[in-house]
């Protein structure tokens, strides 16, 4: 199979990259965007990790092709700057090693945009998505509380 | 190139991919490309194919991915019938909510994140032994819109669904079709895990009353979904107490009752009684 090219509008751009048919775009983002945010954990869509944003949805890009994302608009932790939810996780301290900190963010920010009045069992629902292993979660559950009262 | 730590994170082995933008273009090339010798593969949401290709589980070296097909994306009522396309997602489908069961049931699959990949064709035509999402249409006698070399043809699913979906080679699932009057029924359903509120499943009970008729269909005891006439019977002997129905209920259920890491045959069946003892004390006053 040879490699084909297809652009991906990431971050707000138009990224041209070269991939295999068969290549995630979790692959696709770290190994040929160097977009390294998203990360690599159970690589079977339990463990969120690599999570990022497609068409305002939580997305675990190991699950999905690269070329599925063609057409569609896929936000990675790159693409957040300063925002509301990122600015929470640092006040919150809603983290220890960080490793899971941009998939949880990038779940939070999507369930904010969302649901922005999320009730306990929608929020509870949504991070389930997401492990980590410092067990931030009260902390991270504060963060995204924090976000919806308006801090 | 892939770098040491990558290789992990991509599939073995290369496929093309397609993206028919309608069922007689999706069929042709499946045909095309068995002729071919490449193993073709409808693809919906894909994540059974990505998760257990990286194992070496799963293989093709064509994908025709279904997304794209109107008739696989649709959510829509038509006269008296639901129809649900294969495609749509299991978050589409519990954020529009059309059918509560459906959405009681499949909102236990997997994860948030995972649901909005996850599609229903997907999740009934899984290798995976627990393919809840089936559970519904069977106790509603959904019909299955199916498209194939032979064309679009329409089937009960309890005449098709034994133990899995028997599609035929190059066929693939389009739609389902749900009568509105299982949609309103009074409806039961629960999922127990063996550990906290998201370890793995190990059972998932779903019944629906239809008049004084009770339906269960059950997931995760045996190694397939089923719904059982037989179960059913006893289960429907409303003049005798609830655990003389239950214990010859379990009497009737198909072989092989599950043992594995989750949970033990004899834990499993416990569980189980307790779920239809459940169900028939919060069913028995429903639709009289």
């Amino acid at each position: 199979m040879p490699l084909q090219t297809i652009t991906l509008h990431i971050n707000g751009e138009n990224r041209p990259t070269t991939v295999r048919a068969s290549d995630t775009l979790l692959y696709a983002l770290r190994g040929r965007l160097g977009l390294t945010g998203s990360k690599p954990g159970c690589l079977n869509g339990d463990c969120g990790a690599c999570t990022v944003n497609v068409d305002g949805w939580p997305m675990k890009s190991c699950l999905m092709l690269a070329v599925e994302a063609v057409g569609k608009k896929v936000t990675t932790i790159e693409g957040l700057h300063d925002s509301p939810i990122q600015q929470a996780f640092v006040k919150e301290f809603a983290f220890q090693c960080g490793y899971c900190t941009p998939g949880f963010i990038m779940n939070c920010h999507s369930l904010l945009e969302q649901h922005p009045d999320a009730d306990d069992q929608t929020i509870k629902e949504w991070l389930e998505s997401n492990i980590c292993r410092c067990t931030s979660y009260i902390e991270i559950e504060k963060a995204v509380k924090a976000v919806m009262r308006g801090e | 190139m892939a770098g040491k730590e990558d290789f992990q994170i991509v599939l073995p082995f290369d496929f093309d991919y397609y993206l028919p933008k309608n069922l007689k273009e999706a069929v042709e090339l499946y045909r095309y490309l068995d002729q071919q010798g490449k193993q073709p593969m409808f693809f919906s949401g894909g994540t059974e194919l990505i998760t257990l290709g990286r194992i070496d589980l799963a293989y093709t070296e064509a994908v025709i991915d279904i997304k794209e097909i109107a008739e696989c994306q649709m959510i829509q009522f038509s006269d008296h019938q639901l129809l649900i396309g294969s495609a749509v997602t299991l978050t589409q489908l519990e954020e529009a909510n059309p059918f509560p069961l459906l959405t009681s049931v499949s909102s236990e699959v997997a994860d948030h994140t995972a649901r909005g990949k996850i599609t229903l064709g997907g999740n009934i035509c899984a290798q995976i032994f627990y393919r809840e999402a089936v559970l519904p249409f069977l106790l509603a006698d959904s019909e299955l819109i199916i498209a194939g070399p032979e064309g679009l043809k329409t089937i009960q699913i309890n005449e098709i669904f034994q133990e899995q979906l028997r599609l035929k080679k190059g066929e693939l699932l389009v739609q389902t079709s749900t009568d509105k009057r299982f949609i309103e029924a009074p409806f039961y359903a629960v999922k127990r895990r063996q550990q906290w509120d998201t370890g793995y499943p190990l059972i998932t009970l779903a019944a629906l009353k239809m008049g004084q008729e009770l339906r269960v269909a059950i997931s995760g005891l045996c190694p397939f979904p089923f719904r059982s006439p037989e179960v059913e019977t006893y289960l429907n002997r409303w003049g005798q107490a609830a655990e003389t129905r239950v214990d010859n209920a379990l009497s009737a259920l198909p072989k092989p009752i599950l043992e594995d890491v989750e949970g033990s045959a004899d834990y499993r069946l416990f569980v189980l009684r307790h779920l239809l003892v459940d169900a028939l004390s919060a069913l028995e006053r429903a639709g009289a």
